[in-house]
């Protein structure tokens, strides 16, 4: 048997034996997570700057307090989530009960990305444990440094055989696919979405699937340029450009292009100082490979700002397009790099026009001080998520769901998202074997008459409260008795 | 006395050919007339009239009248397909559908505005919420079992959700099916919904094409066939799928209640439900009386001779009447019913007894009137055999006694979950219906089913003039700044924003 095979044999049977369920055990494993990214807080952040030049100061920042935030939320709101959801009656249930019950789906397989190889993996476990499933975990293997931390540190805090880390490449991936999963949580590109879901189809197993895409940025002409570029520079540059919800790439006027060119430059001298590649805070491209396709992207098109590379570095400076057309080489693909190409647009008409006949983008970003053209983009484009004037942050708020449509994905989690996402959400009813008059209605021989009362007591819907509830209970059961004795 | 299987009539085989005959003509028919109504149906989307308010609750209102207006109708095609009578189409077809329909169109409104999520101190100069859009062009594949209700009802929710449809109702249930090709043209709008029909080789056909999400009920095999083809194109599906639905009826319960509950669920449309009790797991002492009861229930609804009553229906078609018949001759031991009647495709209400796991009819779905009985010595072992097999949709419970009904759930898992009675909660409109594992993903009924053909996309917008307090974000990074944002976001933990200080 294959280690990958064991190893969700292994979860499956420590999964059967229930101790997940308890929120007691969810929440211990939640606090042993916490105290691993507090404790091993120096050794995440060194393997992040082997994988990524992440450093010090941005890994807490950008990887590990959203993680701690949600850690935090899950241990406060699990009774909540976890309880059952009452629904509203209608008189024929008027004395039932009728709730939502979540439970665990059971092993959940979590495939991390490498871009940000600890969040992206911890945030889905933590969804999985809160809502009490066990997990196999599937680091990626490109952010080869954090995939081993992860497959030493995971286990010395959390239950081994529960949540087993397997690490390794595509064939590995590859054998743990063959798997039967009970929800397959993937983050990273559409051609590997589309062969996951296939591989989860063959076990009738859902997916959430969380892609990327070319997210669109549009520009209204009478901004304040200096702060809309900064938040640009800030969100484009962070990672060397290597996060799905990075703006991909900028629409704006013919213009305004020089000044946002003017302004980016600006900015990144403030971020970055005046020589590049020796500031601590600028990060790399992943390996050659994709420095490699991002420096092809490059060919043919006018370099307004940037544009130099160094391939031993896999360091691509801060790249700044203009005249980039739709048909571009660099409009045809996810650019996950420091290169921003700038469209012109002449209305939000025609931006709105340019977005639709692409693909459903995980991100858009819409910069303006008409609350009514930010409306307008928002009811006219599709996309995973919005941010108006400024970048990335839907992602950080947990009480919204964060996922993609169409190509950039399916499924939602973050916050409660995730513990329901992860969760098999339960339609309960629970009658008693009285009250027989009334189910009289529907029994053969049918009726006529039958029929008339069927449908009234179907078709009529109560709100009330506990007080109204009795009372009509009352009529209720002597309207039975009534309609039992008279008429059938 | 159980008649002796008949052999192919000439007649029988002709019927076949000319049937598979006039399957292929629209199989050829069905594909360039898929892609053409594609085509329509997102130029109607690209048009924005499904985005408004106003436009949707018309349609909805129009699909009520076009069920209100056309009951007759509609009673007559589902009694060619299915013998159904008046009583179960009016109430779990007719009524069910217009029932969502009115509930979507009394809740429209509030499931179209933007839900604002909880402000606190820290974003209170930004605005947080989701809105719900169309996901596009909805493809809905409905089975034949109660074809109105499991085509229309998840048409209410894509139409309430501001999508264009291709509804592709069953070839099984014919008339049903001619039914509604005829009627919603002339209720609906003809550029946004459009139905169509097909045999089982245009379903492959039909899948290659680009959906924005596709919903079927049916069979597990088909259900992964839409999914690995789903997967080409990212196309996020919902899957209502059939299984056996264990029932276990408990010492402690009043029998002849439940009994009745049972064989209702059981027996009407002839056994041919999704949701019905599929078997029933019993104590050897409740089996002798439930049996009884059974019996009596039987003599009760559909009288002496089930053939001859209004109420009871028939199998859909032959090859169903092949497969309920050969799973009854091949388990157990007759205890009620077993007449047969192939020419009318009639099955009597059938209870099975003596019946072995290894059985055909323990092993495979039903589909038909026909209710085997297995022993079991305690609930334990009723929830070890359950959790040995695939979850199914639906999980039944009979029993007086709270903690048995209470393990029985916690202890399984299924679609959805019923105690002391059956089907109900699949019709209720404020209850998610859908199921886990083998029985399918997704759910949909009442505001489910808005949600489930809806993206619902996540909104913050900022105030581009407080820039101040964003200057903690930008590098160059230092510890500083670090131990200032840390501070900052304990704070926004609180309010459940961990970057709001971004």
């Amino acid at each position: 048997m294959s280690m990958e095979k064991q190893a969700v044999e292994r979860a499956r049977t420590a999964f059967l034996t229930r101790r997940s369920r308890p929120l007691e055990f969810r929440a211990q494993q939640l606090k042993a997570l916490q105290r691993m990214i507090t404790e091993k807080e120096r050794d995440i952040a060194a393997a992040l700057k082997l994988d990524l030049n992440k450093n010090e100061f941005q890994t807490p920042l950008y990887e590990l307090v959203g993680l701690e935030s949600e850690i935090q939320l899950a241990l406060e709101k699990l009774p909540e989530w976890a309880a059952p959801r009452t629904a509203e009656k209608t008189l024929l249930t008027i004395s039932d009960e009728v709730y939502v019950q979540p439970e665990p789906l059971g092993v959940v397989l979590i495939i991390g990305a490498w871009n940000y190889p600890f969040a992206l993996v911890i945030q889905p476990l933590i969804g999985a444990i809160a809502a009490g499933n066990a997990a196999v975990i599937k680091p990626s293997e490109v952010s080869e440094h954090t995939a081993r931390l992860l497959g030493e540190l995971l286990p010395q805090y959390i239950d081994k055989d529960l949540y087993p880390v397997v690490n390794g490449g595509v064939p590995e991936t590859q054998e743990l696919l063959r798997q039967r999963f009970d929800h397959v949580f993937y983050t990273g590109n559409c051609a590997v979405g589309k062969l996951v879901m296939e591989a989860a189809s063959r076990h009738l197993t859902p997916v959430t699937l969380e892609l990327g895409g070319k997210s669109p940025c549009y520009i209204d002409k009478d901004c304040d340029l200096s702060i809309v570029c900064r938040r640009i520079t800030w969100g484009k540059y962070m990672n060397c450009g290597q996060t799905c919800i990075a703006p991909d790439y900028v629409l704006c006027d013919q213009s305004i292009q020089s000044r946002v060119v003017e302004e980016i430059k600006k900015a990144l001298k403030e971020f970055y100082g005046d020589d590049l590649k020796t500031s601590p805070d600028y990060g790399r491209m992943i390996n050659q490979r994709h420095f490699k396709r991002v420096t092809a992207l490059l060919e043919g098109e006018t370099v307004a700002l940037g544009g130099e590379s160094d391939e031993a570095d896999c360091f691509i400076a801060p790249t700044v397009l203009t005249g980039v057309t739709g048909s571009s080489k660099v409009m045809q693909e996810e650019i996950f790099g420091p290169v921003l190409p700038l469209v012109s647009v002449g209305s939000v008409d025609e931006a709105i026009r340019f977005i639709n006949q692409r693909e459903k983008p995980l991100a858009l970003y819409v910069f303006s001080y008409d609350s009514k053209l930010i409306k307008r983009m928002i009811a006219e484009t599709s996309s995973g998520g919005v941010t108006a004037n400024d970048v990335l942050l839907h992602y950080s708020i947990s009480a919204l769901p964060f996922g993609g449509v169409g190509n950039s994905g399916m499924g939602s989690y973050h916050g409660k998202h995730s513990f329901d996402r992860l969760s098999h959400l339960r339609s309960c009813l629970i009658k008693s074997l009285n009250m027989e008059a009334v189910n009289k209605v529907r029994y053969p021989p049918h009726s006529a008459k039958k029929l008339s009362w069927a449908r009234f007591f179907i078709l009529k819907r109560v709100r009330l409260g506990t007080l109204g509830r009795l009372a009509l209970l009352a009529a209720f059961v002597a309207l039975a008795a009534l309609v039992a004795q008279r008429f059938l | 006395m159980l008649p002796s299987p008949s052999s192919p009539s000439p007649a029988r085989w002709f019927r076949t050919l000319r049937r598979t005959k006039s399957t292929e003509q629209s199989s050829k028919l069905s594909l360039s007339v898929c892609t053409e109504l594609l085509r329509k149906s997102r130029e109607a989307l690209a048009s924005g009239r499904t985005l408004r308010e106003e436009f949707r609750l018309s349609q909805l209102e129009a699909l009520v009248r076009m069920l209100v207006e056309n009951e007759d109708e509609f009673v007559d095609v589902l009694h060619k397909d299915l013998h159904k009578p008046r009583f179960e189409t009016v109430l779990s077809e007719l009524i069910l559908v217009k029932n969502e329909a009115l509930f979507a169109v009394n809740n429209l409104k509030k499931w179209m505005n933007p839900e604002y999520v909880a402000r606190s101190l820290v974003t209170s100069l930004d605005e947080c919420f989701v809105v719900s859009e169309p996901l596009g062009v909805v493809l809905i594949i409905g089975s034949w079992s109660s074809p109105v209700q499991l085509n229309l009802v998840p048409l209410v929710g894509a139409v309430a959700a501001g999508n264009c449809v291709i509804l592709k109702p069953s070839e099984i249930s014919s008339h049903t099916t001619e039914l509604l090709q005829r009627l919603i043209p002339s209720y609906l709008d003809t550029e946004c919904y459009h139905v169509i029909s097909g045999g089982p080789s245009d379903l492959t056909d039909l899948l290659e094409l680009k959906f924005d999400h596709i919903f079927y009920t049916g069979s597990r095999a088909t259900g992964q066939q839409v999914m690995q083809a789903a997967a080409r194109s990212l196309t996020p599906v919902t899957l209502v799928l059939g299984g056996k639905n264990p029932c276990y009826v408990d010492r402690e319960c009043d029998v002849g209640i439940a009994a009745q509950r049972i064989a209702w669920a059981r027996f009407h449309n002839a056994g041919q439900s999704d949701v019905a009790p599929d078997f029933v797991l019993c104590h050897t002492d409740v089996q002798a009386r439930l049996i009884l009861a059974l019996r009596s229930c039987l003599l009760q609804f559909y009288g002496p001779e089930p053939r001859h009553s209004a109420s009871f229906g028939r199998l859909v078609n032959a090859e169903l009447f092949t497969h309920v018949r050969d799973l009854v001759l091949a388990s157990g031991k007759v205890a009620v019913g077993g007449e047969m009647d192939e020419a009318e495709k009639y099955i009597a209400p059938t209870v099975l007894t003596d019946v072995l796991e290894s059985d055909p009819a323990m092993q495979q779905e039903i589909r038909g009137p026909v209710l085997p009985i297995m022993t079991v010595y305690s609930a334990d072992e009723a929830i070890n055999y359950i959790r040995r097999k695939e979850k199914p949709l639906c999980l039944y419970v009979f029993s007086s006694d709270r903690k048995v009904i209470s393990n029985m759930m916690t202890c399984t898992s299924s679609g959805s979950f019923c105690a002391n009675d059956s089907v109900l909660q699949s019709m209720m409109v404020v209850l998610p219906f859908g199921g886990v594992g083998a029985s399918g993903m997704g759910s949909y009924h009442g505001r489910c089913s808005f949600n489930t053909f809806s993206h619902r996309k996540s909104c913050v917008l900022r105030n581009t003039r407080v820039e101040c307090v964003t200057y903690l974000r930008y590098p160059p990074y230092e510890d500083r700044s670090l131990s200032l944002m840390m501070w900052a976001s304990s704070l926004s933990r609180r309010s459940q924003a961990w970057c709001q200080i971004l």
